[in-house]
Order: C-alpha cells, then structure tokens, then sequence
C-alpha cells in the first residue's frame, strides 16, 4: 500500500511538474510573442527602390501561330501567336518580380481600385499581373464571344465562371497571397494568364526590354524572386538602404 | 422485335455517348461549360448553335446526347415495363434507368465541383456500366436469346468457358477503371515511349502517374491473355456454335484495334480523336465480352430466360420434354 501510496505521489508530482513547465512556457512565450503589426509603414523620406531587367540566355523557340479556328470570331481577330517567349532588346517580357521575404510584420493598406484582366480579342490583357490578397479583380468580356474564366489556385477558392456575353463582368477577391494562380478558358484552350496574389505592394511584372522597378520599399534585405511561366523561378537577396536605388537584374536560361 | 430493335439503337446511341465523353476529356473541355443544368444560364435544348465555339462544342454536344440517351432509356424502361413478362429484364430497364440518372448527377456534379479525380473516375466508370446494361437488354430481348440459340442444337452449357469468360469480363472492366483513372489524373502520357517505357522494359523510375499508366500497360497484357484465352476455347471447342464465335472474332479483331489505337495514342502525343476512339473501343471490348459471356451463360438462364408476353413457352408438369435450353438439357462442351 505505502509503494502504491508512494508511486501516486511520485506521478502527482511529475503531473504537477508538467503543468508548471508549461505554464512557464506560455509566459516565456507571452514574453517573446511578435510587436503588433505596424500599419502603412512606408516613409517616403527613407523609401528606396529596386530596377532592373530580365535577360534570357539562349535562343527561345519561335513564336508559333495559334489555330483559333474553333472559334469564328477569335479567328476574325487576325493572327494571334503564343506568347510564352516574348522577348524584346534581348529582355524577358511577362516575368513576375516581387519581394519574397524580409518584411517581416509591416502591414500595407489593400488599394480600392480594382484590378482589371480583360479578355480582349480571345487573348487575356495582361497576360501575368499582381493584385493584393484583399483588392478587387474586375474580370471583363470585351469580346463578343463566350468565355469561361477559370481561376486554378492552390490556396484560394477555385472558381470558374461564364461570360456568354460582351461587357459582361465578374469581381473576385482573392484572400490569401499565392504565387502564381493560373486562370485558363476551358472554351479556347489557348488563353492562359497568372496572377500573382501579395500581401503588400511590393511587386512588378517585366514589359519592354525585359525592364521592371519596384518603388517604395522601406531599407532592410529582401528576398527578391523572380517568376517566369516555363523558366520557373529564381531568388537573389538585396539590401536596401534609405533612399536607395537599387539595381537588380535575373538571367534566365534555357 | 421491334423493342429488341429500339434497344439496340438504345445500346449504339450509349456507345456515341461515350465517344461523345471521351471528346471531352480528351480535349479538355470538361469545364468549358461552368454551370449545370443549364449551360451559359440557357435551357439546355434552347443554347443558341451558334454560341457553341471551342470546348463548349464538346461539351454542349456531350450533354445533348446525354439527355437524348437519358430519354431513351426512360423510354426503354417504361416499354419493358409495359410488354416484358420477363420480371429481371424489367428490373434491368430500372436499373438502367437508374444508373443514366445516377451518371447524369455525376457528370453535373463533376462539372459543379471542378471536375475532381474520383467523381470524374467515377463518371467515366459507371458510363461503361450503363452501355453493359443496355447492350445486355438488346441481347436478352433478341429473338436468339428468347429461342435460346436452339437453331443449332442445345445451347452449351460449358462451365470452363463460363468461368473464362466471366472472369475476363471482369479484368476488361478493370482494366477500363485504370484507364479511366490514368485519363483522369493526367497520366496518359507519364510514359513517354511505346512499346518500352522509358526504354527499357520496367521503368527506371517511379511516381504515381508512371505507376497507373504501366498498371495500364500490364493490364492490356492481361485481358490480351484472357481475351485470346475466351476466343481460343470457343474455337477450338465450340466452332459451330455462331452465336460464341461471332462475338469470340469480334474480340479478336477489336482486341487489335485497341492495342494499336492505344500505342498511337501515346504516340501521337494524346491526339483528341485517337484517344477518344481509344476510349469507345475499349467499351466495345467490354461490351462484347459481356455478350459472348451472357451467351455462354444462356443454358443457364432456365425456361424463364427466354419467355416474354408475346412468346411465352408452357413447360408441362410432367411428362413433355423441357425446351432445349432449361438448365442440364443443353450439350456440355
């Protein structure tokens, strides 16, 4: 009885002990929990920014013309060409550039102008873009075809809607950042774009030349990354003091 | 013979369905259609033809045919329903009527949800069943069966057959299952090369893809071997016997349609139509598979195989000889 008696109060006292650790442990957590979220955070006093280009090493394939012949009024639109090599001045066009990592818990306020991807002469415009988790994103049937757009996101909510009409329009709000999310019109296979969703306001997407600036980043070190439809991507990491214009550049090979 | 008719014509429209199904798939179109039942907020019957561009041709013109099949299976049904003494084969039509309905709910479902892998599995799947049952109404309302192919002696009752046949049956519809599974989940081109897989007979490497698409492979081994196994035994033991050879030939041949249409398939880097008539030969094997199998079984089947309310057979209590094709009268082969 006395061993039995002796053993329970062996096991009380671990239980005890337990539970004492891990109260300590929730007031050491307490103790070292994150600063609040510092809203709009940005001074323009400070503020630097980040310019550069996209190179592609190698010879892309050609462009090759698409056959939009399932659909008459798509091939009334003239010649469309795939566009998943454009390059111009020796630059990558359609390359998604953003602010990966390092801005740890600074908060951006979410703009109120939507976001517009307009699906013009079967084709979508822009063809990659950014929005923040929150914006609105106006998705518009400037053609007087059918279209069905198709979000494929792996962490947001799918979603595929129909515009049998033109002017027609469709508002979605991603919520949460992903990189990169595809939209596809399962009705002409040939039309894809890709959104890239963020969570500040840190991004750009390449155009002529291969040349893309951030603005507005406040000094500290970044990772920066840099994503392309069929090249993937690639990450450099950049310091940026106050007021400083940083240059940046990524090569992509084939 | 004017019901057997109409399901024949019900059997061959299923067999357009499924091609019809296999276009879809095979040139992505399953979602070119977001909503269900209508189509672009249009009546189904009422979408404008001129509207139907791109994958909605497809898709439009798979649910066209679906609802048409759908209607024709209803009317099967309600036609056994009415004039089939025979209570299985009226429970056939039901079931049939049941599983095109099912089969609708799961095309709308797949399109609702996003077409996810097991749903849209499943749809391909239960379309193979739902042509086994309107092929097996055509065949039991056939004269032939009714006559239990007495023309030419006592229907055999070959049990070795029997087993072939059944189990081959089976392995056919399994190995339409893997297929369905390897079209569904983006496999059917995980291996690149034809007939070696990467090269070499094994592939050297392994994911979940490369491991359905060979399953597939290894599966058209299989049903080969069972297929020829099915048709050789009635060859060599049952030459006489049409109604078994007929459909024992019909293998054979479909047999090398679909290995060929399946390597062009992989070959030809998924072209839409090959694979599509890749996926309605298949049921076509199937299918015959079935018939030879039902036929092997026809003895069987007993007097009440065969009796409809327009040709009904009286078996005396006593005395009279049994029909030729009552269970133990026919030949064992």
């Amino acid at each position: 009885m006395n061993a039995y008696l002796r053993s329970s109060l062996v096991l009380l006292a671990l239980i005890l002990a337990g539970l004492g650790a891990a109260c300590g442990g929730g007031s050491q957590q307490q103790a070292t929990a994150p600063a609040a979220p510092v809203t709009n955070p940005v001074d323009p006093a400070t503020a630097g920014s980040l310019k550069g280009s996209i190179t592609l090493a190698g010879t892309p394939p050609a462009a090759q013309t698409i056959n939009r012949r399932s659909d008459p009024y798509c091939e009334q639109q003239g010649e469309a060409r795939t566009q998943t090599f454009t390059v111009s001045d020796g630059g990558l066009q359609n390359v998604f550039i953003y602010v990966k990592d390092g801005l740890g818990n600074l908060k951006f306020p979410v703009p109120t102008t939507p976001v517009v991807l307009d699906q013009h002469g079967c084709t979508y415009v822009p063809r990659v873009f950014g929005i923040r988790a929150g914006q609105s994103l106006e998705i518009l049937n400037s053609d007087e075809t059918l279209h069905n757009i198709h979000a494929l996101p792996a962490n947001n909510r799918e979603f595929n809607r129909g515009q049998a009409l033109k002017g027609l329009k469709h508002t979605h709000v991603f919520t949460t950042a992903e990189v990169m999310v595809p939209f596809k019109c399962d009705v002409h296979n040939w039309m894809n774009a890709w959104v890239g969703v963020l969570d500040h306001p840190f991004y750009a997407v390449s155009g002529t030349g291969g040349a893309f600036e951030i603005q507005g980043l406040p000094p500290g070190t970044y990772t920066i990354e840099a994503w392309h439809e069929k090249l993937g991507t690639q990450t450099q990491m950049v310091t940026i003091g106050p007021k400083e214009a940083k240059d940046l550049s990524f090569t992509f090979k084939l | 013979m004017i019901l057997h008719l109409y399901a024949v014509l019900v059997a061959v429209s299923t067999a357009a369905l499924i091609f019809a199904g296999g276009l879809v798939t095979s040139t992505g179109s399953g979602l070119s259609v977001p909503d269900w039942p209508n189509t672009y907020g249009w009546f189904m019957f009422t979408f404008p033809l001129d509207k139907m561009v791109g994958g909605i041709r497809y898709e439009h013109t798979h649910r066209l045919i679906a609802s048409t099949v759908g209607f024709l299976i209803l009317a099967l049904a309600f036609w056994l329903g009415r004039v089939e003494s025979r209570a299985w084969v009226r429970r056939l039509g039901y079931v049939a009527l049941g599983a095109v309905i099912t089969q609708g709910i799961l095309g709308g479902i797949t399109v609702l949800w996003f077409l996810p892998d097991p749903i849209s599995i499943a749809h391909a799947s239960l379309a193979q069943l739902v042509f086994c049952l309107t092929t097996s109404i055509a065949l039991v309302t056939s004269p032939d069966w009714k006559g239990g192919y007495a023309r030419r002696g006592p229907a055999p009752d070959d049990r070795i057959l029997q087993r072939v046949a059944v189990v081959t049956t089976g392995l056919v519809y399994l190995q339409i299952l893997i297929g369905a599974t390897m079209r569904h989940t983006e496999a059917g081109l995980a291996i690149p090369d034809f007939p070696l897989a990467f090269g070499h007979l094994i592939p050297p490497h392994w994911d979940a893809k490369i491991a359905v698409h060979f399953a597939h492979r290894v599966g058209a081994l299989v049903v080969t071997s069972g297929l020829v196994a099915t048709a050789g035994h009635v060859f060599y033991h049952h030459r006489s016997r049409t109604e078994l050879w007929r459909p024992s030939a019909l293998l054979l041949l479909l047999l090398t349609v679909q290995i060929t249409l399946g390597a062009l398939t992989v070959l030809s880097g998924r072209h839409y139509i090959i694979n599509s008539l890749h996926v309605v030969t298949g049921a076509s094997v199937l299918v015959t598979s079935l018939v030879l199998t039902l036929r092997s079984v026809r003895a069987r089947f007993g007097d009440d195989a065969g009796l409809s309310a327009h040709a009904s057979i009286n078996v005396p209590s006593g005395g009279s000889n049994p029909p030729p094709y009552v269970r133990g009268a026919g030949a064992r082969a």
